[in-house]
């Protein structure tokens, strides 16, 4: 016999099953297809500026920081102000994403580049799927347009999120997911971004910049 | 330490761990930190007490129709591009994973942090295989060049202090000025950062575990802080996760009510850093990502676990908070207890893995004060279960035979309730006439267990019962 039906067996011996069922099927083809929702914490139910209220203090807390601007025309003086008062070089790598390449980048002296990166980035810029105000998480889904990469090499993370892409929770984003790829379809990588990369384990103390970027930098667009 | 477990001798790894001065100072900050931080996090969020129940009864309905999840999840991994690798035992999970990295022509393997592969003492294996494991979670890198197991599920170096790793730094990264600073954990931090970037930039393969396995949409998911985790995995051409059974969860919904619990109760976050959903290699049009993606599903002694009395302790989402709140781990640390899985979680789930006849000293080393079951995100009886490893213990007869004898003896005078009451009635009087000078005893016989680390109170009134008793009429 196989492994698999080894483990199989073991499985369905163990609870005193078969697998043919029909009420346990239909359960479990209920749960998937309904996919229900469970407990959505009075937080995540905000909209307008609470929400958007929200979110901004969240990810703070996490120790990123945020802008907001007004229009996605403003985002590229933003992160170019960004990159003076943090005192960084004037180069950005980002992706293909087109929110991102409609900007006026042309307006700053900013150097761009394209591409995923090979790790010898500072400081990169990706255009969130969306943002979650319960916990002030950004949402990335991975594709040429907004390489994971980018996410992770660089020391220096900017993340832009629209305002109305903004939801209560993560329960709403994983609808929109949905909506966009088909239900039981995933993008091939789905990053939730809460912060900028820590590490406690050298005597628990809280160390930002482990492995991923020092500092997460997100830049909110519109209202 | 992992392939042989010292879990038969806890006893002396106990007594060891309680002279470690370095172990007994790293020790304070478990018992410091992970506390208050998870009580405020818990206490910021009104629904967190509902969010424990809804977990425990998400991972209770998917173990009750586990066959048919794991069916459904396997479809959508293979409909992903993705492969999945089934193992009966830890032999066999070992295998798929070296096969798979042979068949790459595999130098460098990086890992995130996954305690299956502690269980199947995986990079041995890989070493065996010629090829070089690099553990790139801080404290993982760091008990990797001391060739030590974790001493706890989500932070292993717990056990050290700064002045430690700065000896095996240097030690070990001898290519860098010897003369450099590293007074300063931070300066710790970005030494590990520079040298593992280099590896991460080399690896073949990544290997990761999954906290989650998501039936619906056959997604694995990682919950790290550091970000070593999607490193391992987006950079090599082949991302392997390995994972156990009980991993599975139904939808996407059902995962984001366990992740509401997960980080609060194991760093004090609201929620991790980052929490990474991967589903198949990488797309069409894609600029990055692994080309392969496996999955490598371990059974090794779960399934036997479902319908006994252990079932429950499938539900553990391996956060920590059991040992973050244990007296005795805060006492003795995880290498104590002697296999991978320390502290209550580890009382419970080693002697089911390896054995009672190995582990049985586990479900003993508890004061049953029951912090750790009050403290689970998923509700796991773990005191009861405990209890439950007991009985086994003695019904095999593993129990010492002092032991059996002393409880065949209190037995004998439990069963003759007059006799009982004479006779601890008797014994009390001697203790308290015999210490009634210091009212305390710093050595007495047959309990130089007790006596040799602190002091025994010598009796200062009548029985239980009697004071019971004089209690019971006080009220009537």
């Amino acid at each position: 016999m196989s492994a698999r039906e080894e483990i199989f067996g073991s499985v369905r011996r163990s609870l005193g099953v078969t697998g043919k069922e029909q009420p346990r099927r239909e359960a479990v083809n209920e749960r998937i297809a309904k996919a229900p929702r469970g407990i959505v914490p009075e937080r995540g139910h905000l909209s307008g500026e609470a929400l958007l209220a929200l979110f901004e203090e969240q990810a703070k807390a996490t120790l990123a920081t945020i802008d907001r601007v007004k229009d996605r025309a403003a985002v590229p003086e933003a992160i170019a102000d960004f990159l003076r008062r943090t005192n960084l070089p004037a180069r950005l790598r980002m992706g293909a994403d087109e929110r991102l390449a409609g900007m006026p980048w042309d307006k700053t002296a900013l150097e761009i580049s394209h591409g995923k990166s090979d790790g010898g980035d500072l400081v990169a810029v990706n255009h969130a799927f969306a943002g979650v105000a319960e916990t002030g998480t950004l949402i990335m889904t991975s594709g040429p347009d907004n390489p994971s990469t980018l996410n992770f090499l660089p020391d220096y993370a900017i993340v832009v999120v629209d305002a109305k892409d903004v939801r209560g929770s993560y329960e709403d984003v994983w609808q929109r997911i949905r909506e966009r790829d088909g239900k039981g379809h995933m993008p091939r990588t789905v990053n939730w971004i809460t912060g900028p990369s820590r590490s406690g384990d050298i005597e628990q103390k809280l160390l930002l910049g482990a492995h991923g970027p020092r500092s997460v930098h997100i830049v909110l667009v519109g209202e | 330490m992992t392939a042989h477990p010292t879990s038969p001798y806890f006893k002396e790894n106990a007594h060891e761990a309680l002279k470690d001065e370095q172990l007994q100072m790293a020790l304070s900050n478990v018992r410091q930190g992970f506390i208050d931080k998870r009580a405020a996090v818990a206490a910021k969020l009104p629904e967190f007490e509902a969010l424990r129940d809804s977990a425990r009864d998400i991972k209770n309905h998917t173990l009750a129709n586990l066959d048919l999840y794991l069916e459904k999840w396997e479809n959508k991994v293979q409909d992903a591009g993705g492969h999945v690798h089934w193992a009966r035992t830890a032999e066999e999970a070992r295998q798929a994973i070296v096969d798979i990295c042979r068949k790459a022509g595999a130098k460098t393997v990086t890992k995130g942090k996954s305690m299956i592969s502690e269980e199947i003492n995986l990079n041995a294996a890989i070493e065996a295989a010629g090829m070089t494991p690099v553990e790139t979670d801080l404290g993982e890198y760091i008990i990797q060049l001391r060739n030590e197991a974790p001493s706890h599920i989500i932070a292993p170096a717990v056990h050290l202090n700064a002045t430690q790793v700065e000896s095996d730094f240097r030690r070990v990264h001898t290519h860098l000025d010897p003369n450099r600073d590293l007074s300063e954990p931070v300066q710790l931090l970005t030494e590990a950062r520079q040298v593992l970037r280099e590896k991460f930039l080399a690896a073949d393969v990544g290997i990761t575990g999954a906290n989650f396995l998501i039936a619906e949409t056959g997604t694995s998911v990682i919950v790290t802080n550091e970000g070593n985790g999607d490193l391992t995995q987006i950079l090599p051409k082949i991302h392997i996760v390995i994972a156990s059974i009980e991993k599975l969860v139904p939808t996407l919904d059902d995962v984001s009510q366990i992740l509401r619990v997960l980080a609060r109760s194991a760093t004090g976050q609201e929620m991790s850093v980052y929490t990474t959903f991967s589903t198949g290699p990488r797309r069409p049009g894609d600029v990055d990502g692994p080309e392969e993606y496996h999955v490598v599903v371990l059974d090794n002694g779960r399934s036997a676990m479902l319908g006994t009395s252990f079932q429950d302790m499938l539900r553990c989402i391996r956060c920590g908070a059991c040992m973050n709140h244990c007296p005795v781990y805060h006492a003795v640390g995880g290498h104590a207890y002697g296999w991978v899985y320390p502290g209550p979680m580890g009382a419970v789930l080693s002697p089911s893995l390896i054995g009672v006849d190995k582990a049985g000293h586990l479900p003993n080393a508890s004061t049953f004060c029951g912090r750790c079951e009050s403290v689970c995100p998923v509700r796991i009886p773990l005191p009861k279960m405990m209890r439950h490893w007991r009985e086994q213990e003695f019904e095999r007869h593993l129990t010492p035979a002092t032991v059996r004898s002393g409880l065949g003896v209190w037995a004998f005078f439990a069963k003759r309730p007059m006799l009982y009451r004479f006779a601890s009635n008797l014994g009390m009087k001697a203790l308290a006439w015999f210490g009634r000078d210091k009212g305390k005893f710093t050595s007495l016989p047959f309990a130089g267990g007790w006596t040799d680390y602190r002091d025994f109170p010598a009796p200062q009134g009548g029985t239980f019962q009697e004071q019971w008793k004089a209690r019971k009429g006080a009220k009537a």
